[in-house]
């Protein structure tokens, strides 16, 4: 692949920020779109639209068919066994929620445990603290190596036969640590567990695949992979969907409703209360019909040579700490640069065109872990490229002799 | 886009050597602030006598336009009335919407003006000072 061309398929690219060119290097918090994407949604809008599942008229068969479209394609993307296992959600946050509040709180209680890790996102630790305290759960964590990646013994270790959950982020959105999924499920199966797999970090830059994984759960966010925000997926295993409660309710989810009772439609619409995210389906699926006429493979290729780069090229910065390990990750790179705060790294990077996350990345207790208040990020995607690199490396020896000279 | 309209030499020099970094006794208006998107954090102590801020000093961890922010705040808020203290926050809050705002009392805080022109930053700029308004308002 070449992401010089790819570049120029994307519109926002090309543009100066503060007098530079753009090099946008915050994907893991969001990616940018492409023109095929933006011009679906578009088209979705210009000659589609209308409400899904109910309309007589032409256009109502239209945007259902767009609608669930979409479904069969997040399907094929993850290999699922069939599009009644993809529930459509706001991202993945919504998705994780669902599980927790419908799965987890009906088959969790005092004794049983739920099982993560130190490195989850926010989005992936307070549903599973809150079921905890909801239903007297133990929230337990499988231990961390130094370099930030799990030992496979450790949750052997951790996960027993009182362990009904276990929730994994498949990638690290700090350390870029690949997570062994699949051995994991297998122990958590073994101890007759669930495993829901976070897959917002990995989905957008590798070939995910539910099946051979075997986890029980997947939820996926479309705007981290070149498709519009506010639209995600939950696959589940059918049998496991099929036993679930809604958590919401209203039109489009039930089959029939009295006064005093309901009942669901089939799988997947009965977790889809309310008219669903149809535009935003529709650019998810324009968005896995371009990842995957690149390749993901390719892509993880890409990202993985751009990585190892700036890994190799920013730990030539005197004084630079990276977080996480050199192999073994995907397309980003966290650090900081001696005493400077990453918020001041990142102004002066966005002073040179470049866009890059500083925070805490909603990973407040990974922080703790690492033993710092925040950090920087620089991370990659297909349309990313060596020169990219080379804007940051050199922005970063600026920032730092001009905060040298700053504070002296 | 001038970096040096932001990292002025003033701030910086805040940055390097904070006044009023430190803690007062158990007694002192305490008041813990995070910045929840950014992480910055700030632990605010006053003591507050008869109407004055007595005392003011702070401790926390931030990038350095909050923590100079919050070196400035406890020195310019020092000795002034409460109510003083808060018209100061009011103008300090028109200084971030970019309003032309001269600062008779510590001229030092005229150095954050810059701030405005990177909306990203104005929220560790005002840390300090919302702590400052939240200290007063438990106090009454």
């Amino acid at each position: 692949m070449n992401a010089k061309e790819i570049r120029e398929l994307f519109p926002i690219l090309h543009q100066e920020i503060n007098g530079h060119p753009l090099v946008y290097l915050d994907n893991a918090a969001t990616s940018q779109k492409p023109r095929s994407v933006i011009d679906a949604i578009n088209h979705y809008y210009e000659w589609e639209n209308s409400n899904v599942h109910r309309g007589v008229h032409t256009l109502g068969s239209r945007a259902t068919d767009a609608y669930e479209g979409a479904r069969e394609k997040v399907a094929r993307f993850l290999n699922a066994s069939s599009a009644q296992e993809i529930i459509f959600t706001r991202g993945t946050t919504t998705a994780l929620n669902l599980v927790a509040s419908s799965y987890a709180r009906s088959v969790c209680g005092e004794g049983d445990e739920i099982v993560i890790t130190p490195m989850e996102h926010h989005s992936n630790l307070i549903p599973w603290q809150q079921v905890a305290k909801a239903t007297g759960a133990t929230l337990k964590y499988i231990p961390m190596q130094p370099d930030g990646t799990i030992e496979v013994s450790d949750v052997e270790k951790t996960i027993t036969e009182r362990t009904k959950v276990v929730s994994v982020m498949y990638v690290s959105n700090v350390l870029g640590v690949i997570n062994p999924i699949k051995e994991i499920t297998a122990i958590a199966h073994r101890n007759g567990a669930v495993m829901v797999v976070d897959g917002a970090q990995s989905t957008p830059h590798m070939k995910v695949d539910v099946r051979d994984l075997d986890c029980d759960f997947y939820a996926l966010s479309g705007h981290k992979m070149c498709g519009p925000t506010g639209i995600g997926a939950l696959y589940g295993k059918k049998a496991l969907l099929e036993a679930m409660e809604p958590i919401e309710f209203g039109g489009e989810m039930i089959d029939h409703v009295d006064l005093y009772d309901s009942t669901w439609k089939e799988l997947p619409w009965k977790f889809e209360g309310g008219t669903p995210i149809i535009a935003g389906a529709v650019g998810l699926g324009a968005a896995i019909d371009f990842l995957e006429e690149i390749g993901l493979d390719a892509i993880d290729r890409h990202e993985a040579e751009l990585a190892g780069l700036a890994y190799d090229r920013l730990s030539e910065i005197d004084g630079i700490t990276i977080y996480g390990p050199r192999e073994g990750r995907v397309g980003l790179v966290t650090f900081n640069l001696d005493d400077v705060h990453p918020h001041d790294v990142a102004t002066v990077l966005d002073s040179d065109g470049i866009a890059v996350r500083a925070g805490h990345h909603c990973c407040q207790p990974l922080m703790r872990w690492l033993e710092v208040s925040a950090t920087a990020r620089a991370s990659f995607y297909l349309y990313n490229t060596e020169d990219d690199v080379d804007r940051l490396v050199s922005s970063l020896i600026k920032t730092k002799e001009f905060f040298g000279h700053a504070i002296g | 886009m001038q970096l040096d309209d932001l990292y002025r030499r003033v701030i910086m020099d805040h940055y390097k050597n904070p006044r009023n970094r430190g803690t007062l006794e158990d007694e002192a208006v305490t008041i813990n602030l995070n910045n929840p998107t950014c992480g910055d954090r700030i632990s605010l102590q006053m003591e507050l006598e008869d109407g004055i801020v007595k005392q003011a000093k702070f401790t926390g961890e931030g990038c350095s336009i909050s923590m100079s922010s919050a070196s400035m705040m406890t020195d310019a808020v020092k000795g002034k009335t409460l109510d003083k203290a808060l018209e100061m926050a009011e103008k300090f809050s028109g200084l971030m919407k970019g309003e032309p705002v001269e600062f008779d009392e510590y001229e030092d805080l005229e150095a954050l003006s810059g701030v405005n022109k990177f909306p990203a930053r104005i929220k560790c700029a005002t840390l300090a000072w919302n702590a400052l308004r939240k200290g007063i308002e438990s106090s009454k």
